[in-house]
């Protein structure tokens, strides 16, 4: 089996340069890569466009990066919970790309399948439909979107092989498989490392082919951004 | 008049046996408190779950399992969690039943706004502009006035739209409302104790009442 396996975040974004495309999984604060967050806050790469469902929160997650003024485009869906980045947003200092959720999945899925385009009625007759191309089919409106490009696909599973095997957890699976599958180069990182042979092929969720880099990551916070509960 | 938890008990009327539901932030979230007993009904989570359950109990929160909102929830038996992209896939070819979301502004040809107030709020349509656009039945559950006082249900709305012609039902702390195809609000319900004047004064948009128009049932 090819050997994905690098150190550790440092080593796997040791070609990541100012200006890239990166692309982060997660939804909020749930399955992000919070090893490779770090190592890029920490080694300051700069004017990055950012393509992630969230923008983290004021101090966690890409909000990091927005505070260290990393960031030069955002496209995500939504960015309610993040005071600095609507502050940068109203005070023109970010570029920022709102679009659908569900745009932005099929937009990295496209990517990984291999496909340049798709079409969804999502954003129809508002302002996100402003210059795209739409087609009607069987009498339905739809607008164009294009696959998204990016350099970098950086993605949080819990188990990995060193073939680049991944398995998600519960909802922290969201959009990592799809950012997997739409880097030009894709960087995992993962709760527990483990040798070929230890994952069972029927339960891979993304196959090691799509992933370049791999690394076990340490310290996992796992942030809870709602903590909801019920008495006994 | 209702409070936010009696908009979700009559919303919570509308759910039939076998319906696969998203429920939206907000008050829809509270809907999932009063399905009627007897009834199996599926939750979709858009970030990637189907079968959802109720909050963990203190102490055994799992921050990998999370909704929409990012509450800490639980799975049920025979939940199924998946990506984001086949979550908006069964969004998109309708396999979901029924949407059920909260709005800042309807207009009475169905129009929707939720997600922007241009210089003053930006959060994001999130998903909703996906659930809009491809839901076959759609319930906004709102407030009947914003916070200063003017009507919600407009001729047409004044913020960016987050879907065209999609809303087909309004349940507001007043009353039940249809949006009819032609255009106009339809009340169809009062609130206990709201009378119909009250509603027509409130309501911006065009608003059809015809004949007596009872007051909800919620139990």
């Amino acid at each position: 089996m090819i050997n994905k396996t690098v150190q550790n975040a440092e080593e796997a974004i040791k070609d990541i340069e100012d200006g890239m495309t990166l692309m982060l999984g997660g939804f909020g604060l749930c399955g992000i890569p919070e090893n490779t967050i770090n190592a890029l806050v920490k080694k300051g790469v700069k004017e990055l466009t950012c393509i992630s469902n969230n923008a983290g929160v004021d101090d966690f997650g890409i909000g990091l990066m927005l505070q260290q003024r990393q960031v030069k485009k955002m496209i995500a869906s939504y960015v309610g919970e993040n005071a600095e980045f609507e502050r940068q947003l109203l005070s023109g200092e970010l570029e920022v790309e709102l679009i659908p959720q569900g745009t932005l999945a099929t937009r990295c899925m496209a990517s990984g399948y291999g496909m340049p385009a798709i079409f969804t009625p999502a954003g129809v007759g508002t302002e996100v439909a402003e210059g795209k191309e739409t087609r009607n089919f069987n009498g339905k409106e739809y607008l164009m979107e294009m696959a998204f490009e990016s350099d970098f696909a950086i993605v949080k599973a819990w188990k990995g092989d060193t073939a680049g095997n991944l398995v998600y957890r519960a909802t922290a699976r969201n959009f990592n498989p799809v950012m997997a599958m739409a880097g030009k180069i894709t960087i995992a990182e993962v709760e527990e490392l483990v040798e070929p042979g230890e994952l069972d092929p029927d339960q891979i969720h993304t196959p090691g082919i799509y992933i370049h880099r791999i690394f076990q990551g340490k310290n996992y916070e796992k942030r809870i951004e709602q903590r909801t509960v019920r008495q006994k | 008049m209702l409070d936010k938890n009696g908009i979700a008990k009559r919303i919570a009327k509308e759910l039939k046996n076998g319906y696969y539901v998203n429920l939206g932030i907000g008050i829809p979230t509270l809907v999932a408190n009063y399905i009627p007993k007897g009834l199996e009904v599926v939750l979709q989570s858009e970030n990637g779950l189907l079968g959802m359950g109720p909050f963990p109990f203190d102490g055994e929160e799992d921050a990998d399992l999370i909704n929409a909102g990012k509450q800490t929830i639980t799975t049920l038996p025979g939940s199924a969690i998946f990506d984001s992209a086949m979550s908006f896939g069964m969004i998109r070819s309708q396999k979901v039943d029924l949407t059920i979301l909260g709005a800042m502004e309807v207009s009475e040809n169905g129009d929707i706004a939720n997600w922007k107030i241009p210089g003053k709020m930006v959060k994001g349509m999130g998903g909703a502009m996906d659930l809009v656009a491809s839901a076959k039945n759609i319930i906004v559950a709102m407030q009947h006035v914003n916070k200063a006082g003017e009507s919600k249900l407009l001729p047409e709305c004044t913020l960016p739209l987050t879907g065209v012609r999609c809303i087909k039902k309004v349940v507001t702390e007043l009353a039940v409302l249809d949006v009819l195809p032609e255009g106009g609000f339809r009340l169809l319900e009062r609130a206990p104790g709201v009378t119909t004047e009250y509603i027509r004064s409130v309501t911006a948009g065009k608003l059809i009442i015809e004949g007596e128009i009872p007051e909800m049932q919620l139990d």
